[in-house]
């Protein structure tokens, strides 16, 4: 049997100013016909450079240096580009990460996908035309026809994705390669799109490979597995072998990295130490060595081989063989948090009917006096928290779930409502706050990049801060030495107070942003997925973080996530949002657990879990969030136990499930409980 | 996630800083690019020419030389006489002054008024920016050329009436760019976290987010400078630039246009030098938004 894909000893370098840097080194990869081929990794680890090397696409700036790529059996290095252009969008496929900016926005999906066809096998524009609906269709597009004739930009991301799927797929390749297709949509989007591959993969006789750093993701999708680390191979085996005896001590302090619903709060991550290698910097010996708990003096100072072992089993490391046989361990177990306090019994915040809705009448509207599209982002949400305790605000995208932060801090006024912070009124509008209620107050932001001024030094927007909210009696000197204990409490070095962002990573950015909020001694930090752009090594450390900080500083936070293993790792309190309102609540074990929600159920069931031997309980739910707000039961649209025309006439009852569990749901607590025993058979 | 034209593998730990100097990365841009530096030598050269031409200037600007109307450019008249018999060369050198200087004073103007318009208006939105935003648009739809040949035409001539109608003109062109400049910036986290401190809009303004817009500005405000240069010239052309008998280029090249037939080089010298400015301005601005967009960064 041929591989389809068959890369030997690729060394791939990259021109940078006027300088070759070496980004792959020494991979080979092989995939199987029928296969999904899962490859993972960091950012910054090769991951989307060899996807697109594999496919023989170089960037300008590229070279294979050494190395070959087969094909099918047929060298892609010497085929002529006009070859080439044969192959690629006939044979091997591409889609995409980012799917709008893949799409020509000025042409309509459906010629875009004839497009295809009628390039590489010849069909009448008709002809393609038709084939390209039934593509769409395959891809389980409600209205085929309909969608044909839209532009990218009227289509929602889940939707884009599909399109570019259809396109990859249109003329039977024999190899699709999947390059974070998912890491844009939310976790529900994100379950259908990856039951369509499986489907799909299968049906069409091809092999994928699939680019994700999301490791549960590749878990429930791919058969084998490789793992990539600063440019190298580190591991390669079936997926099973990779999630349940992992041999390479990066593969293993990897897994155990990621939170887990089942964990407590009460327990801390295991982090991996120090950091990834740069691309100037290639070392000598093995390139995980500087991180690795395990290395030893011969590690550093000789590069191991990649070894096969028991047929499909490829690992690099000195240690491998310690490690198989159980000599060697790494301690992965997450440690007790012995310094984990419970919340007191007062409320740090308490937020009664909270209401904000967008789309005011623009002066052109009050002008013509037209009625403008009012969204109500948040819509009598309710809160209440408990000092030093957690609560976990989860939801897909649109939820409502950011725009009641910003809400709590002040950056959006609220419409109505009354909000209190350790009992002293919080007027809704942020110049109304006194002093006292901003250093009450602070927030920790979504994107690493924007969160700190780039023309501002680190230490000089933590000073500022101290300088604005902190004691006013504070000396020059004082500020700067309380700088450098903030820094270090997130642990950077101090000198880290004289440079600029954009010398600093991702992660660390965050704990700049970190120390900058803890740097009033806030009773409440809002954290809007502080982690959804780091690395899952990165996230652990952050993670663990903001659990030490909230113990050490009395703290309680507000945290927003999609990720359900976040949150459940933090929180102590759960509230789920679905346009605009709060439809469940309570502690993480009984919210995750039945009876719960449906919807709260769903997006459970749409976690991947990083163990390809779980049981998928397969609840999806369709479609996307609905633009008018539905009447009856806000969920009914998408709801796969909906139970009739109730759902759809009558607002359901919140009503309490236990201590505090509270459910927004038509159907009763013990039918619900009943019902979520036995799974549904589809949907 | 790497693309295939960036570098790959970021650095979770950022290796100790090199920050080379400001000005060290400013020549070192310049150097390594032939065009922008050939465009800054030109700049300098009109540059000096402003302020010390008329120092080394053979006569005064209207000075007449007795029987030597109407000479070729030669060694003794290097651009050669008009036809009243000036030398051509002491007009151009005199002339400069007034080119160079009406458009930095004007750009300088437009920048800092465009700059805290577009400021305001992108940071604060809402009705405001509704009403001032169409208002400033509306401005930008009548050639700009026109408009100040009318308002010219009322105040009547004089630099400083060329200054107020030029700066009235490219203030909203500058404050588009920078609202436009603000708006992207204005979500951003550092921006929210001021907020939170309670900062002053005016503090958010210029200290949080004028140093973000600084590189559009500054590209924008030496796009601007090539215009102000063809317009003040324009306006000298038609007649309603500085007043005779001090040297306008542009109407330098419009009263050789008569007896072009006769003497060409009274044409060619005054629209050359008019060129060759434009042209270097144009090169160094060029130069300038290609370091910005790579160089974001300001320290």
């Amino acid at each position: 049997m041929t591989p389809i894909i068959q890369a030997e000893h690729l060394y791939l370098d990259y021109k940078l100013n006027d300088q070759w840097v070496n980004a792959l080194h020494d991979v080979s990869l092989i995939i199987n016909p029928l296969e999904i081929h899962g490859l993972v990794g960091e950012s910054g680890s090769g991951k989307s450079t060899l996807a697109l090397a594999l496919m023989n696409y170089l960037a300008p700036n590229a070279r294979i240096s050494k190395g070959s790529v087969l094909f099918d059996g047929t060298d892609l290095g010497t085929q002529s580009p006009r070859d080439m252009r044969g192959i690629w969008g006939r044979l091997i496929s591409l889609v995409p990460q980012d799917s709008l900016a893949a799409l020509n926005p000025s042409q309509r999906v459906g010629d875009q996908i004839a497009e295809v066809t009628h390039l590489h096998e010849g069909l009448s524009v008709k002809a393609a035309r038709v084939q390209a609906i039934e593509m769409l269709r395959r891809v389980k597009i409600a209205n085929p026809e309909g969608t044909a004739k839209r532009y990218p930009h009227e289509l929602s991301g889940g939707m884009q994705q599909r399109v570019t799927i259809a396109m990859a797929l249109s003329t039977r390749p024999r190899l699709l390669i999947l390059d974070e297709p998912t890491t844009a949509l939310d976790v529900t989007t994100q379950a259908v799109i990856i039951d369509l591959f499986r489907e799909l993969i299968h049906d069409n006789q091809a092999a994928a490979l699939y680019v994700s750093h999301n490791l549960g993701l590749v878990a429930q999708l791919c058969d084998r597995v490789t793992v990539l680390y600063g440019g190298e191979v580190m591991a390669s085996a079936p997926v099973a072998d990779i999630f349940q005896r992992p041999i390479h001590p990066y593969t293993i302090s990897l897994l155990a990295s990621l939170p887990r619903l089942t964990e407590g709060t009460e327990t801390r991550l295991p982090t991996i130490e120090g950091t990834a290698p740069s691309l100037t910097g290639r070392p000598r010996g093995c390139v995980f060595a500087s991180r690795c708990p395990v290395a030893l003096p011969l590690c550093h100072e000789q590069k191991p081989p990649l070894e096969q072992i028991e047929g499909e089993r490829w690992v690099k490391c000195h240690r491998w063989r310690e490690m198989d046989s159980g000599e060697l361990m790494i301690d992965t177990a997450p440690k007790a948090d012995v310094s984990a306090a419970p919340p007191h019994a007062s409320y740090v915040l308490t937020a009664e009917d909270m209401r904000k809705a967008f789309g005011k009448p623009s002066l052109l509207d009050r002008l013509t006096m037209r009625q403008p599209k009012v969204v109500r982002a948040v819509d009598g949400v309710s809160l209440r928290l408990l000092e030093r305790s957690t609560l976990g605000l989860v939801g897909e995208s649109g939820s409502g779930k950011t725009t009641l932060a910003r809400l709590i801090v002040g950056l959006e006024t609220a419409d109505s409502g009354t909000m209190e912070l350790l009992h002293v009124h919080l007027p809704n509008k942020l110049d109304q706050r006194t002093p006292e209620l901003l250093r009450g107050l602070q927030m920790i932001f979504q994107n690493p990049n924007d969160t700190l001024n780039p023309y501002q030094t680190v230490g000089a927007q933590i000073a500022r801060t101290l300088k604005r909210l902190g004691d006013r009696s504070l000396s020059r000197e004082q500020i700067k030495a309380r700088v450098v204990e903030l820094l270090q409490a997130v642990r950077l070095p101090a000198d880290y107070a004289n440079r600029y962002s954009s010398e600093l990573s991702g992660g660390e950015k965050q704990r700049v942003a970190i120390a900058r909020a803890f740097s009033t001694h806030p009773a409440l930090v809002l954290a809007d997925e502080p982690t959804s752009s780091l690395d899952v090594s990165v996230q652990s450390v952050i993670l663990n973080l903001l659990k030490d900080l909230r113990t050490q500083q009395g703290a309680s936070y507000l945290l927003i996530s999609h990720d359900l293993n976040v949150v459940s790792y933090l929180a102590d309190w759960i509230a789920v949002m679905y346009l605009g309102e709060v439809v469940e609540e309570g502690p993480p074990a009984v919210v995750y657990t039945a009876p719960s929600h449906p919807y709260t159920e769903a997006l459970v069931s749409a976690i991947p879990t990083p163990d390809p031997t779980a049981q998928d309980k397969r609840i999806r739910l369709e479609g996307d969030l609905p633009v008018e707000l539905p009447t009856g039961c806000r969920f009914h649209t998408r709801c796969p136990r909906k139970i009739g025309a109730i759902c759809e006439t009558d607002v359901p009852p919140y009503r309490e499930a236990g201590a505090g569990h509270m459910i927004r749901c038509h159907i009763p607590v013990d039918e619900l409980a009943r019902l979520q025993q036995s799974l549904p058979e589809t949907t | 996630m790497s693309g295939p034209y960036i570098s790959p593998m970021s650095t979770e730990t950022s290796p100790p800083a090199r920050r080379p100097s400001a000005l060290s990365t400013a020549i070192r841009q310049l150097t390594s690019r032939p065009l922008t530096l050939i465009g800054a030598l030109i700049v300098i050269v009109f540059v000096g020419l402003a302020l010390f031409g008329p120092s080394i200037a053979p006569y005064r600007y209207d000075t007449i030389i007795r029987g030597a109307a109407r000479m070729p450019p030669s060694a003794e008249y290097l651009f050669g006489t008009d036809r009243l018999g000036r030398d051509i060369f002491s007009r151009v050198l005199w002339g400069a002054r007034d080119i160079i200087v009406l458009p930095t004073v004007t750009t300088i103007l437009s920048v800092i008024f465009g700059a805290a318009i577009g400021l305001t208006l992108g940071y604060i939105g809402g009705w405001l920016d509704d009403v001032v935003s169409r208002a400033l648009d509306s401005l930008l739809a009548i050639p700009a050329l026109i408009l100040a040949l009318v308002m010219l035409g009322t105040i009547g001539s004089s630099a400083v009436g060329i200054i107020v109608v030029v700066v009235i003109l490219y203030t909203p062109i500058v404050a588009r760019v920078v609202r436009a400049a603000t708006l992207s910036l204005r979500t951003s986290g550092y921006i929210d976290a001021a907020k939170l401190r309670g900062e002053a809009t005016t503090y958010i303004l210029f200290r949080e987010l004028l140093p973000g817009v600084l590189p559009a500005l500054l590209v924008e405000a030496s796009l601007r400078f090539t215009y102000a240069i063809f317009l003040t010239a324009s306006l000298g052309f038609l007649g309603l630039g500085v007043q005779p008998p001090s040297p306008d280029w542009g109407r330098m090249v419009n009263e050789a246009r008569d007896s072009f037939a006769q003497t060409p080089w009274a044409l060619w010298f005054p629209a050359g030098a008019i060129a060759l400015l434009v042209i270097g301005v144009n090169l160094l601005s060029d130069g300038l938004r290609r370091i910005f967009r790579y160089e974001g960064q300001l320290g």
